[in-house]
């Protein structure tokens, strides 16, 4: 008997297993996959760039239906009932240096993001219920992220861009909180996604106080469906979560002068900018690693050094590896060297070391660390033109934003090496949102190439102009424009007029004044992309897969504050008294006209007069009657009876009030 | 007397009329007896602000002055002290050490990893625009030929907040004059250098901060507004920039050092921050005070505007309870030796004794050498309020509605004292650490607390609230007084002017007796366009000749005199035949009566723009009017109280013609040596190059006014 079940237990068990067998089998085989990376980069000004990838895929399939093993749950639920087809949220602190940390590579122009939140989706239902599914997402990530992002929901809020911003994907809606304060508590719930959450592998690194003690902290999450889409249920989808945070090594002002130190690059490692070291990898993560990236400019630069310091045989054998120890250290060998694949034939290209996390572990940490041995000095890549925006104008009643552009070394060098063909132009797409109560007149746009006023219709390619509607849409402004390729500065402005908003309409803290969000600049002609290695290795890497495709180089500009009238809060209290005090006053004096009846009254005085009454009453009586404006009967001897009677009441008054003084003085 | 013939007249016609109303006529018929009370007690509640001052609080919560303890370090100190040494070595030797110190600034800065960039102006001299006065800045048309020896550069370094958006900025001006600058101005600098190698590295830095090295070679206002101008209405289409470019091929001391790569961010880019929220500006002098360091705060700008008193309160309170410094606002000095002064300070002081031995809880009374401070202070702020002409280069600032003062340290040691000078820059450093730390926690923009005040000691003030009092008692009895004597003189009884309504339009005669007020209206109103041209005048005079202001002044008196001549026969004499027909004695009561109508919207206008012009205009001039009898009639009354009323209105009306208000003011602040004709030109050119209200109100209220008062006072009746 027990044998029996022993056995059918044994049968049973065996079955599990080869049907547990079968089932990991069929992930392997429908590939649901997770994969993390973590990329650093020295920036110019001393500081250190990281930025970590995170990325999960869901396959398409219909097999498991509603269950998922690595990717998170809620994600694609949002997928699947909003039927999102691409979606990019963003929580950023702090502005991106266009002008120190670059603005032409694939991580400045897709994860430089402006101040607060960001959001932009496209979604793949009627043109007629795009508007409903924003809103019931806005409020959906709002729960999940824990951040006012439901307050996207109000039409005065969104834009539905066309022209300027992504225009290849059709039912976008784009939306910004310039305002929201970004926290911890965004991160716990993006870090909630992670199929490890920051337990371990390289998110554990992410110690709060040091990564948001930085200089910019910008988590973006990013979801794209794969595949052909038609079946709701046939598409995949691939989550990319990414934390860009860029960070001071500590350890920069320990030297007595700073004139003495301002060309010396801060030496540091891991553990001495998180405070943590990489304790291995996350189990679940099919790869791990770390990268660090030597930029163009960095790497032409130590070239040179180079040059200056070794004799041209070492240096011949330097080149292709690149693994000096002149001018700095690394504490970790590199298991790869990758040089960037570049299409231009400049004459350094970026240079990427590889550390794979999965030889360490707890007690044989990664710490990489990087010291330098000489002074360095170099520039990051620029985009075209370096866009600055701000507000014209002072005072309450009207302004003018200002869009300036200028030119950087990438378009000076386009000017050099195009002056021979004179139809070089330089094409440049604007997407402004203004809030409706900053009131933007269209037809004041100037434009100034060089200095010189020019008509805009030589300068604009296309416009889409939608202005705003007083409390139910902002205001959008998309332009194409296209400058000549000598340009050195070129300014659009726009006047506006300031707006009155309701008394409840205004924000608790009103006086702050109120805030434009951040203007999109993008250059469709110039695409960021980064090649590296021909053999084909780095492909499986999902961020440097990201790298390769062709991005827009897009920047933001600053975000503008405009103070508008705000009234006096009290004032709606000071209306209401007075009000008030107008109506008791204008009501007693209507019930008094109509109640009084004037000959009874008249009479009632007469008789009064008429009988002999005590002086103090005879006193009342007649300065009743001298306020009344009634003519009194006249009495004898009225004179001196009233200047005495008065002198009397004086000498009253006088007792009385001594008495009073006398009190106070004793006993107050 | 009057007032019995009234009664007796309208006994009958009191039948039925509102208590209200028949408390205005009653007003009205007493306008003497009132207008004497409310003048008194006007000047009496001028001279009893400095008793009701109030003691001075920070109203934003926000701000938290003093809560952290400062971070500034001997670290940047001894940066700072080597900054100044390096400054004062370059002025030691004169070639070429204004490039050279803008350079080393720059430098300075820019190793911080701060964003630097020179900003080129060419001074501009404060010019007389008749036409666009109230225009805001800015609006003015740059049409003058720059030439390229003259020009400024300031130097500006920007720390953008890590945090932060970027959206607001704090700005910190220090003056530096790159040729003759001295050691106060290289300590100034210093003090700035140090706060701004903190705010490099600190991590609460919410806001950014503008370090703005002013070039003030040409006068320190010029600068400062030249960047503010460009800051917030840049040109784009601007070919005098390009002509600046051309003029700068020829230095190439910049581009000397291009090779290392920091330098070339020193650009002459312009660079923006955010809306501004507050500006410093920093001083350092050297006035051999005796006993502590002191630091003067100076705040009023252009058209007695003031700053925030919460700007003022926080430097305050950080300066006396965390630095320890002695703080200063200005003083009328000369008034601290009145005797009479000091007379009334002490009878209000035991007048406020008194009240306490009454009631312990009547606290009003304050010490008499507390009450003389307090009046000279009051006295300055009133006068440089009225004055119109900001006091330093926050003046700037506040054109473009930006909350700015000036502060001014001046150390008890001299600078020569090289063992102080560090602790000198650390006490400097800290206060100016502590306040930008205060407005950089600061949520909104300054509101909370006052924009109307007057201050009597730097923790005490008078709010508008109380001074406006001063106003409302001296401009009261202006409309009874006008409406008494129109009633006298059309021989309308306030209370019988019901009776008298239906007037027989059939009578022409009476038909132009009740429209004879128009004729005065006339006469005013040509009076009026006689202030108008005569505050043109100056423009003309001194676009035309360039003499010393003692002529120009002798000729804008002759010219406006021939001017008044030529108004009178021209437009006075088509309507000349009506007044002799009507000619009587109730003429020139109908002239004081409009007049004094006048007087009341010019200065109620007035209070609006300026209010503290406004009150100093009414003080001189509501009893000047008042007054005005005419002179003929006095003699011919031969009372005791004609002739008080004659001197009275001698005396009045010599004071109240502004020349002589101004020489006597001067002669009684300054003493009477030093006065010369040409003062008064210069005091006015000032005031128009300042674009001061105070000089429309001169040229177009008070001296329209006493031209009629002297007119009623010398009128043929």
């Amino acid at each position: 008997m027990a044998n029996r079940v022993l056995s059918l237990l044994i049968v049973c068990q065996v079955l599990y297993s080869t049907i547990a067998f079968g089932s990991v089998l069929d992930i392997e085989k429908e590939d649901e996959e997770f994969s993390e990376e973590l990329l650093l980069k020295p920036l110019p000004d001393r500081k250190v760039l990281a930025h970590f990838h995170f990325q999960s895929t869901a396959p398409p399939s219909t097999s498991f239906g509603r269950h998922h093993h690595l990717f998170p749950k809620p994600i694609s639920q949002l997928v699947k009932k909003f039927r999102v087809k691409e979606m990019e949220l963003s929580f950023t602190q702090g502005r991106w240096r266009y002008e120190q940390w670059g603005g032409f590579d694939p991580i400045s122009s897709n994860n430089a993001k402006p101040p607060g939140v960001e959001l932009w989706a496209v979604f793949d239902v009627p043109q007629s219920q795009v508007d409903a599914s924003w809103k019931n997402l806005t409020h959906a990530l709002s729960g999940l992220f824990c951040a006012s992002i439901n307050f996207l929901e109000s039409s005065t809020t969104y834009s539905s861009p066309e022209l300027a911003f992504r225009p290849d994907l059709g039912n976008l809606r784009y939306g910004t909180l310039p305002r929201e304060a970004v926290c911890t508590e965004n991160l716990t719930p993006w870090l909630k996604l992670l199929p490890c959450r920051d337990k371990a592998g390289l998110s554990a690194l992410m110690d709060r106080p040091s990564i948001y003690r930085g200089f910019y902290h910008s988590q973006r999450l990013h979801l794209t469906l794969t595949g052909s889409g038609l079946e709701e249920l046939d598409s995949g989808i691939v989550l990319e979560q990414t934390l860009t945070v860029v960070l001071q090594p500590s350890s920069w002002r320990t030297g007595k002068s700073y004139v003495d130190k301002a060309h010396s690059q801060p030496s540091w490692s891991i553990s001495s900018i998180f405070g943590r070291k990489v304790g291995g990898k996350c189990v679940l993560a099919k790869s791990s690693n770390v990268y660090l990236q030597f930029e163009k400019g960095l790497v032409g630069e130590l070239k040179n050094l180079q040059k200056e310091n070794a004799n041209p045989e070492t240096n011949k054998l330097a080149s292709k590896v690149f693994l000096s120890n002149l001018s700095f250290d690394l504490s970790v060998n590199p298991d790869k060297v990758f040089e960037e694949v570049d299409d231009f034939h400049s004459k350094s290209t970026s240079i990427l070391y590889e550390f794979s996390v999965e030889k360490y572990n707890g007690s044989h940490p990664l710490d990489l660390g990087l010291t330098w041995k000489i002074p360095v000095v170099w520039s990051c890549q620029q985009a075209p033109l370096h866009a600055s925006r701000f507000l014209m104008g002072s005072g309450n009643e009207r302004g003018a934003i200002a869009i300036y552009l200028r030119s950087t070394e990438l378009s000076e060098g386009l000017k050099k090496s195009d002056i021979v063909d004179q139809s070089c132009e330089l094409r440049v797409n604007v997407f402004q949102v203004v809030p409706w109560y900053i009131k933007v007149y269209y037809h004041t746009l100037q434009v100034f190439v060089n200095q010189q006023s020019r008509a805009v219709a030589d300068i604009m390619e296309k416009i889409h102009v939608s202005p705003s509607k007083d409390k139910t849409s902002p205001g959008v402004m998309e332009l194409i424009l296209k400058f000549p390729c000598g340009l050195e500065s070129a300014a659009l402005n726009l006047e506006f007029d300031k707006g009155f908003l309701h008394i409840d309409e205004y924000p608790p803290d009103a006086n702050q004044g109120f805030d434009i969000p951040a203007a999109v600049i993008s250059y469709p002609d110039f695409h960021a992309s980064m090649h590296f290695s021909e053999d084909g290795s780095l492909d499986k890497s999902p961020m440097f897969s990201k790298f390769q495709e062709k991005s827009l180089v897009l920047s933001y500009t600053e975000i503008l504050l405009v103070p508008l009238t705000t009234p006096d809060f009290s004032m709606p209290y000071n209306v209401i008294t007075i009000t008030c005090t107008v109506f008791a006053l204008y009501f007693g004096s209507l019930l008094n006209v109509l109640q009084k009846r004037v000959g009874e009254e008249e009479r009632f005085l007469k008789n009064n007069a008429g009988r002999k009454t005590g002086r103090l009453s005879q006193l009342l009586s007649k300065f009743s009657t001298k306020l009344r404006g009634k003519p009194r009967e006249p009495q004898p001897s009225t004179a001196v009876s009233s200047s005495f009677v008065s002198f009397k009441l004086i000498l009253k008054i006088l007792l009385v009030a001594g008495i009073a003084i006398c009190w106070q003085y004793y006993f107050g | 007397m009057a007032e019995t013939e009234a009664e007796t007249k309208s006994v009958t016609s009191r039948m039925r009329q509102r208590p209200i109303v028949r408390l205005g006529f009653l007003l009205i018929s007493q306008s003497v007896i009132v207008s004497v009370i409310c003048c008194t007690a006007g000047v009496l509640a001028l001279l009893l602000l400095p008793v009701l001052a109030m003691n001075t609080y920070i109203s934003e919560n926000a701000l938290m002055p003093g809560s952290a303890s400062s971070m500034l370090s001997h670290q940047e100190i001894l940066e700072a002290n080597k900054l100044v040494r390096d400054i004062a070595s370059l002025t030691s030797k004169p070639a070429g050490a204004a490039v050279e110190s803008r350079g080393l600034i720059a430098q300075y800065m820019s190793n911080l990893g701060a964003e630097v960039n020179y900003h080129k102006f060419h001074p501009r001299s404060n010019q007389f625009h008749p036409l666009h006065f109230f225009s805001g800045p800015g609006s003015e048309a740059i049409q003058d030929n720059f030439s390229c020896s003259l020009y400024g550069v300031n130097t500006v370094g920007i720390v953008r907040a890590p945090h932060g958006d970027g959206k607001e900025a704090i700005v910190l001006v220090t003056p530096y004059d790159s040729v003759r600058g001295g050691v106060g101005e290289a300590l100034s600098l210093g003090i700035a250098y140090s706060v701004f190698s903190l705010l490099t590295r600190v991590s609460w830095l919410a806001k950014d901060f503008i370090w703005l090295v002013a070039d003030s070679q040409y006068g320190e206002y010029a600068p400062v507004t030249a960047w503010l101008r460009d800051y917030h209405t840049p040109v784009f289409g601007d070919l005098s920039s390009l002509n600046t470019e051309m003029c700068d091929e020829n230095e190439n001391i910049f581009k000397l050092k291009e090779n290392s790569i920091p330098e070339r961010n020193i650009s002459y880019t312009f660079r923006h921050a955010g809306t501004m929220a507050a500006a410093l500006v920093l001083k350092v002098a050297y006035r051999n005070e005796h006993f502590e360091d002191t630091l003067s705060i100076y705040a009023e700008a252009s058209n007695g505007q003031m700053p925030n008193l919460d700007l003022i309160n926080i430097v305050n309170y950080l300066a006396v309870h965390r630095q320890g410094l002695r703080v200063k606002v200005e003083k009328l000095w000369s008034l601290l030796e009145y005797k009479w002064l000091r007379i009334l300070g002490e009878i209000l002081e035991s007048l406020g004794k008194l009240a306490k031995s009454l009631n312990p809880d009547w606290k009003f009374g304050i010490s008499a050498s507390d009450y003389v401070e307090g009046t000279a202070t009051l006295a300055s702020s009133l006068y440089y309020q009225a004055l119109g002409v900001p006091t330093g280069p926050h003046g700037a600032f506040r054109d473009y509605q930006v909350d700015a003062i000036t502060l001014e340290i001046s150390p008890k040691y001299s600078f020569n004292n090289k063992d102080r000078r560090s602790d000198f820059l650390l006490q400097g450093g800290r206060l100016i650490e502590g306040i930008i730390r205060s407005v950089n926690n600061l949520l909104e923009k300054f509101h909370q607390s006052f924009f109307l005040y007057l201050l009597t000691s730097p923790g005490k003030f008078v709010s508008v609230g109380v001074y406006m009092i001063v106003f409302a008692l001296l401009v009261a009895p202006l409309p009874l007084v006008a409406a008494s004597l129109y009633a006298d003189s059309n021989d309308l009884n306030p209370a019988s002017r019901k009776d008298k309504k239906p007037i027989n339009f059939d009578d022409l005669g009476g038909l132009l007796k009740s429209w004879k007020w128009l004729n005065s209206v006339k006469r005013v109103f040509v009076v009026h366009l006689w202030g108008a041209i005569v505050s043109l005048l100056p423009y003309f005079i001194s676009q035309i000749c360039d003499y010393t202001p003692t002529t120009n002044f002798l000729i804008w008196i002759s010219l406006s005199m021939l001017i008044l001549l030529i108004l009178h026969q021209i437009l006075g004499s088509p309507y000349s035949h009506m007044r002799e027909i009507h000619s009587q004695e109730g003429e020139w009561a109908l002239l004081k009566s409009v007049t004094i109508s006048s007087l009341f919207i010019g200065l109620s206008l007035m209070s609006v723009i300026n209010f503290a012009t406004a009150e100093i205009g009414a003080l001189l001039i509501v009893p000047t009017t008042l007054m005005a009898y005419p002179l003929k009639l006095d003699i011919k009354a031969r009372s005791l109280r004609s002739l008080s009323r004659m001197i009275c209105n001698l005396v009045l009306g010599v004071i109240s013609f502004p020349p002589t208000t101004f020489f006597l003011l001067k002669g009684v602040l300054e003493g009477f040596k030093g006065i010369n004709a040409g003062d008064f030109w210069n005091w006015i050119e000032s005031l128009w190059a300042w674009n001061s209200a105070t000089y429309l109100y001169i040229g177009m209220v008070h001296l329209p006014c006493w031209v009629l008062c002297v007119h009623i006072l010398l009128h043929s009746c």
